[in-house]
């Protein structure tokens, strides 16, 4: 089994007919996911190398059954997609896109709570979400996972995901689903989301998770995991070296007053009996010693 | 995007909230003739994005023009944390019966925005919220509903303010809550938040940082990133569009995406070394975002070594190596190189490279061998 999405889970695609939308698209369904649609409100009728496009993802979904979509549309444009996947029928949206101004996010998280409280949203800024051999839904390389479980992922930053899926590759051990949760103030899915439905999924037998600095997203998870995680846990966070006040790059990632801090996280997921390594590779290998123990 | 105090007051001015009138200056010169317009007394306030001016002499009160003199002369030049004061605002000088202080930000784990309003204003508010918490009265604002009257109300009647002050601050709450959310603020402070013996509430002093990914529905956003301090390098990384943040160590680093940028640095550190830089080029390793990066980094005096770490997820091997030897072609580096690559057609991007390779271009398997590698080069 996989979480929030499989074999069976049919996609749309809001914004197919873009560079982005329709290349990685493309790759979605080379890899195998079910890319039953895209939509573009003056391009109703055309297709995308034999995928249909549909005017709205309302006509989209009545046509098609589509549970999920995904999100290539620019940044100004993803608060109405957003709202307009949920008020088409979407059950899990995965917004790829970056750079959404943090107002938006924290009315659509909101409005979505609200009015479809049913709905999971995955992202903005996010890679996107892959269960191996299965269905990759953004901008993963599916290459680089092993299909089969028993791990499940779970991470803030794209390139760090995809550092764990190969860590693990490497050792030769399959991952149930991997989750880029995005790295922005307010993201659609949390650690917390991903850890529950990791921890109901009877394949997934132990958890990586890949946090960075600023916020209290770790701390959080690292208190739902106490409480809450039978399964065994490793983990990086990157940032320990992140001066303050400072931007990495993401707009989530800056140690502001003293908080949010790579040490303070490291040591709150110690607290919850999480392995914690010093850098990827060492939360691989300390992976790859709680899977050889299963 | 940080703003200074001024940029702020005029942006909460654009709200209709109440500022003091004032002027901006470059010289004592400058100073002297807003203070003549504007009548003293006036504040001479320097203008730095760093808190704590006050107590390291950046803000002086000017009876006279003689005054006015004087403390421009004395704060223009004026090291505050580093920060070297450029620009400073004489503004018509206020009385103060009371100080508060009014903020909102976005609170990240109740994913709501949250308003703090408190009497004790004037000071650190940190301190305020350590030592005598109840001191402060909160709000969470669903984005959805916006602050309605009665939240507004609701608020400024928990914070224990002067009670002349409560119709004046439930209007400047709803106009700092306007600017926050229509003007796409990360933070809008006030602090002080002043009472006038005349009964006024008055907006002192402005602390507003903006969110730079709502450029797009707001142009006048330029004029703030115009004023933005950077160091030489990030305005150079800047303008190249890279996401670069300087640092002090000798290991310059290049990496794609900002978690792998984040970790090299961890992992730089780890054995032993010191960063120069975060540098995050972004998913497409090709040839010219590669020669911008190389170039900023090349251009900082203290590397010794450079670190390029690449994990292709989409971004293939062969390209970035292709584009490693472009760059190199174009930029003549002084420091040698050690790269890493993983991730998708890393082999292929290995052979690519594989006759490049010297004492100036190194290459290693794993992040940790190349972090020790650059780290030891640094040394040298």
């Amino acid at each position: 089994m996989a979480i929030f999405v499989d074999e069976t889970t049919k996609v749309i695609y809001q914004g197919l007919t873009g560079r982005q939308g329709s290349y990685y698209g493309g790759l979605n369904k080379e890899y195998g996911t079910q890319v039953v649609a895209g939509t573009h409100p003056k391009k109703a009728g055309t297709d995308v190398d034999g995928v249909p496009i549909y005017a709205s993802v309302a006509e989209a979904v009545a046509a098609t059954g589509a549970t999920a979509s995904c999100i290539f549309i620019p940044a100004p444009g993803v608060k109405d997609a957003v709202i307009e996947a949920a008020e088409g029928g979407i059950k899990f949206i995965v917004a790829i896109t970056e750079g959404v101004p943090a107002h938006d996010e924290a009315w659509f998280f909101n409005k979505l709570q609200r009015d479809h409280p049913d709905v999971q949203l995955l992202g903005p800024n996010c890679p996107g979400i892959i269960s191996p051999g299965k269905c990759n839904i953004g901008i993963t390389a599916g290459h680089i996972a092993k299909a089969g479980g028993p791990v499940g992922i779970v991470s803030r930053s794209g390139t760090l995901t995809y550092q764990a899926l190969y860590e693990l590759k490497q050792k030769d051990i399959g991952v149930t689903t991997c989750v880029g949760i995005g790295g922005d103030p307010v993201p659609g899915t949390s650690f917390i989301d991903c850890l529950a439905a990791f921890e109901a999924d009877p394949e997934t037998k132990a958890i990586m998770m890949i946090g960075e600095i600023g916020g209290s997203a770790e701390e959080e998870a690292a208190e739902f995991i106490k409480n809450n995680v039978t399964k065994p846990v490793s983990s990086y966070v990157a940032g320990v070296t992140a001066p303050p006040g400072k931007k990495m790059g993401h707009a989530g990632a800056i140690v502001s007053g003293g908080k949010g801090t790579a040490d303070a996280k490291m040591e709150a997921l110690r607290d919850a009996g999480v392995l914690v390594g010093q850098n990827p590779t060492e939360a691989g290998e300390l992976m790859a010693e709680i899977v050889a123990k299963l | 995007m940080d703003l200074f105090e001024y940029q702020g007051k005029q942006f909460f001015a654009q709200y209709g909230m109440p500022v003091s009138a004032g002027e901006i200056a470059f010289s004592v010169d400058e100073a002297l003739a807003a203070a003549e317009r504007l009548g003293t007394p006036v504040m001479v306030k320097s203008q730095v994005l760093t808190g704590g001016r006050g107590k390291l002499g950046g803000i002086k009160f000017a009876a006279d023009i003689d005054a006015v003199r004087e403390h421009a002369t004395n704060i223009l030049g004026l090291d505050i944390k580093g920060h070297i004061v450029e620009r400073i605002w004489i503004e018509k000088a206020s009385d103060i019966a009371e100080e508060y202080y009014m903020s909102f930000t976005l609170d990240r784990g109740a994913k709501k925005h949250l308003g703090m309003l408190s009497a004790e204003g004037g000071m650190d508010i940190e301190e305020v919220a350590e030592s005598t918490p109840e001191k402060i009265s909160k709000i969470w604002v669903d984005p959805v509903d916006g602050l309605t009257d009665e939240l507004a109300a609701q608020w400024v009647d928990g914070a224990g303010l002067n009670p002349a002050a409560r119709d004046g601050a439930i209007a400047i709450a709803k106009q700092l809550y306007a600017s926050y959310s229509e003007g796409d603020a990360d933070l809008v402070e006030i602090n002080p938040l002043i009472l006038t013996p005349e009964g006024k509430v008055h907006v002192l002093d402005s602390k507003v940082t903006l969110d730079g990914n709502a450029e797009f529905r707001h142009p006048d956003y330029a004029q703030y990133d115009e004023t933005q301090t950077r160091d030489e390098r990030e305005q150079a990384a800047h303008a190249k569009g890279l996401q670069y943040v300087g640092l002090e160590g000798s290991v310059g680093v290049i990496a794609n995406g900002a978690g792998l940028a984040m970790s090299t640095l961890d992992v730089i550190n780890q054995v032993g070394g010191e960063p120069a830089n975060f540098l995050d080029i972004g998913g497409g390793a090709n040839a010219d975002v590669m020669a911008g990066a190389l170039e900023v980094i090349n251009d900082d005096k203290n590397v010794k070594a450079i670190f390029i770490n690449i994990f292709g997820g989409i971004t293939r091997g062969e390209e970035v190596a292709n584009g490693i030897l472009e760059a190199m072609k174009r930029v003549k580096i002084d420091s040698p190189i050690v790269i890493r690559l993983d991730g998708t057609n890393a082999e292929e991007g290995r052979a690519i490279l594989a006759p490049a390779l010297n004492d100036r271009l190194m290459m290693e398997t794993t992040m940790l061998d190349a972090a020790r590698r650059s780290a030891e080069l640094a040394a040298r």
